[in-house]
């Protein structure tokens, strides 16, 4: 055997050619991702941080610093998510009379591709999964999730991912297909190459931790609450958590099969999805928008909650019509199921079935005209305080309920026959995104910053923040509903006819707005920790809240509560307060927890490494990795001491610390 | 499944010395009956199929029956599927995919034979080339 | 427990005076039946797939050519005597009776065992004559439905051995009862799917 025949059989199809020497965008962040990650590396290194980074953060089954962990997967990968549309704008904004712009084709597809791909699974679902899992056990009166290890192993499936995503940067190349990688295109055919594999092996990876965790969380909020919180007391955010993980539970496995039928057309030369020997493409498209309309309500359900805390909690007011919200939350849930063919109106099924989808699709927007009504009355007649949380809810009302209405628009089918695929659609999907999810999130992140660290988040550069994403968001899209109307294709890279250029030079402003706004918000969070001792909030309740949560110490101890509360009300907290509930300061025990473990991190480090075998056709490294994912989940199972007690002492030491920060700030 | 005030926590219900609320065991007889149906519930389509002696679509119909109702007897007899357990949960969950089952399968066999109607190719068989 | 009942409903209480203690385990079953739910998911989207797909042979073979009934009926056999012989292992288990339950597990695994050898037998002869996953589409999707559950079929046997070997080791414990529990769901959730799959693929395939 010569060199030749050996280097295949060991790197597979991965050869030097693989990195993007050629690309000089690509070189450029190579360099200084290289760069940024020594210097990273070696300043843990220098401070000796890596012990405590293993021991307090890596292996924790605490779902509170889990849940800090997802929201700054969330942030990084949100940085190269924005980068990616920064450049589409820029290049939309070149590329007339005649000029091709800077990107070519075969770079551009890639980065449409990945802009989707990143900020649906991994900057919107770690980042709403991370608020979960922060949230919902301190709400609902627990300690922990019901699985605190399926929980570090859900962060981590996810964060292997979002690596294999990363990797595909600078090895080889991502998808070309668009987010959602239809056949035959992403076919083995017509994208032979890699792109189409890391995208599989990241989204089936990342797949596996979603599932786990909403199978986690849902077992939680059933069984775990705390006494006297019936279902009817449960705070609203708690309720869209529980029906957002039915929802995760309830499609992800549909696209882990439609992956997974494409993966074997791709490997196998199974014939699913391909135009001969009896496939059919449109399966596929069908399939994956069953998973995909449900996708998107998982994004949009938790916000939702933290907008009807947040009302209410600004407001001084009990929220609004609280059955009428479980209620509208349990039939968006229902009715997910019955409007995904809106996505592909345009496939040809005909006039009956096209019908069916749209009216169905216009009924689903009803249950969220009720909550936007709840959410009115509801500040109506309070006493409102312009915190940032509340800032942020009104420009969600405003935004959102436009985006929504171009959606109510596109679900007239002859409508949609026009603005099918055009820069309209781009712009309600933007629209309803980013004003419900990511709006959301930075109501979420300024209204329980303070509960995770203890300080509050700087208002000026908060306010800052909001006033670039805001005019920003509307500079930066509502020439796309224009370019849209005007029939202009999404995902289109140079253009011939000049009127339009004005359009996308407004809208590449709006993205330098947002670039600011972004900006700004980073700033926000750099000032304030510096900040930290002048932002303090010893009470561990800022904001005047109503829900358990803001009963625990800022940030909460690792058990949450030293004594499990007795719920009477849904706004358990405010209840507790207007009754002049007293912290018990004496009979403390000793609480079981859950201990940490490295397991999580080993088995998503062999995935990780057998998902980039796989692309890359190392069979014998596959295999390898697949083993030894098999042995160390059985090894795993043979340890049966998985907990420790914290002792009495200890709590006792932490509650009477807590009593004399209280007493400090009474005084 | 426990609603409002009465349902305090799942811990201060009946909890057995397995350590889980609600939870059912067979019993010898319980698990033949479930046994015998399904042999029975298995013979017959088999049979049917293999002898061909109903006509075609009443044999599907009937096969398909069983199927149902050898499903539901392998929940009940095997599975110990009732509404109690977990609080009434178990049978909601059950109940939630078998809503989003029936939809998926029913809408994409509904959705795809009108796609495939409208936009396959036609098979082009010689007698109905022109000519 | 009726007075924890009085103290939940007295507005004035806010701690209870024993700590609710939720057992160790208690969320498993649930949790483990959410997973099944999110599987059972799975299969319904591969059966779909056959549905829609069941019927393109691509002028090559279909289910008359290839399906071996009788084969079919021993494979059934084999997978709903290891249920029973499940169900005998978790009535030993309730009885706390280690050896009885070790030797209905070990059954169950070698019906499990035949089950699969059978199967890949079919799958090996399908493949030698020529009736291979990449032939036509509802080749794919026979192979892939059928082929799955045989996986999982699998996976159940590996753990099925693995929970052998910690019973072995640390007997009838509670942490045991609550896996040996589970792998009942898995192990009669397989047979559930598997009546769908010689309802759906095999007998109503000789129909077609």
């Amino acid at each position: 055997m010569n060199a030749d025949q050996i280097i295949p059989l060991i790197f597979g199809r991965l050869t030097l050619e693989a990195l993007p020497l050629h690309e000089p965008i690509l070189v450029v962040t190579m360099i200084v991702v290289a760069l940024g990650g020594v210097a990273l590396l070696g300043a843990l290194t220098y401070f000796k941080l890596w012990g405590y980074l293993w021991k307090e953060w890596f292996t924790t089954v605490d779902h509170k610093k889990i849940g800090i962990m997802y929201m700054i997967l969330g942030l990084i990968m949100f940085v190269r998510g924005f980068a990616d549309a920064i450049m589409m704008r820029l290049q939309q904004a070149m590329a007339f009379g005649g000029s091709e712009g800077y990107l070519n084709a075969h770079h551009y597809d890639q980065i449409f591709t990945a802009h989707g791909v990143i900020m649906i699974f991994f900057v919107a679902m770690p980042m709403v999964t991370g608020l979960m899992n922060y949230v919902v056990p301190l709400q609902i009166g627990a300690r922990d999730v019901s699985f605190p290890f399926l929980n570090n192993f859900s962060f981590w499936m996810t964060t292997a991912g979002a690596i294999i995503v990363m990797a595909s940067l600078f090895v080889g190349e991502f998808a070309r297909t668009g987010w959602l990688a239809y056949p035959p295109l992403s076919g083995i055919g017509y994208s032979p190459g890699v792109g189409v594999d890391y995208y599989i092996w990241a989204l089936q990876i990342a797949g596996v931790g979603t599932t786990l965790s909403g199978i986690n969380l849902i077992a939680t909020i059933v069984k775990m609450r705390a006494p006297g919180m019936g279902m009817m007391k449960m705070p609203v955010f708690t309720w869209t958590s529980l029906c957002t993980n039915v929802l995760i539970v309830a499609s992800f496995p549909v696209l882990t099969a439609v992956l997974a039928l494409l993966t074997l057309d791709r490997y196998v030369g199974t014939n699913f999805f391909t135009n001969d020997f009896g496939g059919n493409p449109m399966m596929y498209v069908n399939l994956i928008w069953i998973w995909g309309h449900p996708e998107v309500y998982i994004l949009i359900l938790p916000l939702f909650g933290v907008f009807s805390e947040i009302a209410s909690t600004f407001a001084g007011k009990k929220l609004f019509g609280y059955t009428s919200m479980v209620y509208a939350t349990v039939v968006i849930t229902i009715l997910s199921y019955l409007v995904w063919l809106h996505h592909f109106f345009t496939m040809g099924s005909g006039a009956s079935v096209n019908s069916f989808f749209g009216i169905t699709t216009m009924i689903i927007s009803i249950p969220t005209g009720a909550k936007i009504f709840n959410w009115l009355f509801t500040m109506y007649r309070g006493r409102i305080r312009f915190e940032l949380p509340m800032m942020w809810l009104i420009a969600f009302m405003l935004t959102f309920v436009i985006g929504g209405m171009t959606g109510v628009l596109l679900a007239v089918p002859p409508a949609d026959f026009v603005l099918h695929n055009s820069l309209f659609l781009v712009a309600h999907f933007h629209n309803v995104i980013i004003g419900g999810v990511l709006f959301g999130l930075f109501a979420a992140i300024n209204f329980w910053w303070p509960k995770a660290f203890g300080f509050k988040l700087d208002k000026r550069w908060g306010l800052i923040s909001f006033w670039c994403w805001v005019p920003g968001f509307w500079l930066a899209f509502l020439p796309l509903y224009v370019l849209g109307l005007m029939g202009v294709t999404r995902r289109m890279r140079a253009f011939d006819d000049p009127s339009l250029q004005i359009w996308f030079v407004i809208a590449a402003i709006g993205a330098g707005v947002i670039a600011l706004g972004i900006a700004a918000m980073f700033v926000q969070f750099v000032v304030s920790i510096i900040n930290r001792d002048k932002l303090r909030d010893t009470t561990g309740d800022p904001w005047d809240g109503r829900t358990l949560e803001w009963a625990t110490s800022s940030p909460p101890p690792d058990y949450n509560f030293a004594s499990t509360p007795v719920v009477h009300d849904a706004d358990a907290w405010w209840d507790m307060k207007r009754r002049g509930y007293q912290r018990p300061l004496a009979g403390y025990r000793a609480i079981h927890m859950p201990s940490n473990t490295g397991t999580g991190v080993i088995i998503s480090a062999l995935c990780l490494v057998m998902g980039l075998a796989l692309i890359w056709y190392i069979w014998w490294l596959a295999a390898l990795t697949f083993a030894g994912v098999l042995a160390v989940s059985i090894a795993h199972t043979f340890n049966y001491k998985r907990d420790f007690d914290i002792p009495a002492d200890v709590v006792r030491e932490t509650e009477e610390a807590r009593t004399r920060l209280l007493a400090g700030t009474e005084a | 499944m426990s609603a409002e005030t009465n349902d305090h926590s799942p811990d201060t219900q009946h909890v057995d010395h397995l350590g889980h609320e609600g939870h059912n065991h067979g019993s010898f007889r319980s698990y033949m009956i479930g046994f015998v149906l399904s042999v029975i519930l298995t013979a017959i389509p088999f049979g049917l199929v293999m002898t061909g002696v109903l006509p075609t679509q009443a044999t599907a119909l009937l096969v398909m029956a069983f199927a149902v109702v050898q499903i539901v007897v392998h929940m009940v007899f095997f599975l110990h599927m009732n509404s109690k357990s977990e609080g009434g949960w178990t049978m909601l969950a059950l109940i939630f995919t078998i809503i989003v089952v029936v939809i998926a399968l029913s809408g994409s066999l509904w959705v795809m034979y009108h796609l495939n109607a409208n936009m396959m190719p036609a098979t082009h068989d010689m007698s109905q080339m022109g000519g | 427990m009726s007075t924890t009942a009085i103290k939940i409903d007295d507005p004035t209480v806010f701690h209870l005076e024993e700590e609710p203690h939720h057992e160790e385990g208690s969320s498993t079953m649930l949790g483990f039946w959410l997973y099944l739910m999110s599987d059972c998911l799975i299969f319904a989207m591969l059966f779909a797939v056959f549905g829609v797909l069941g019927g393109n042979y691509a002028a090559g073979p279909g289910p008359k050519e290839l399906f071996d009934l009788n084969l079919v009926a021993v494979n059934t056999a084999m997978l709903l005597f290891s249920s029973i012989t499940y169900g005998f292992a978790m009535l030993a288990m309730d009885k706390d009776n280690r050896p009885q339950t070790l030797i209905w597990l070990a059954i169950t695994g070698l019906f499990g065992l035949a089950f699969l050898g059978i199967e890949l037998y079919e799958f090996g002869h399908l493949i030698h004559e020529g009736a291979t996953p990449q032939r036509s589409a509802f080749l794919s999707s026979f192979f892939t439905l059928v082929g799955t559950h045989g996986l999982h079929v699998t996976f159940g046997i590996v753990w099925l051995v693995t929970l052998m070997v910690q019973v072995g080791l640390k007997g009838l414990i509670p942490a045991n009862k609550r896996r040996l529990m589970c792998l009942s769901m898995f192990w009669h959730f397989l047979d559930v799917i598997w009546i769908g799959v010689f309802t759906f693929v095999y007998l109503l395939g000789m129909l077609r």
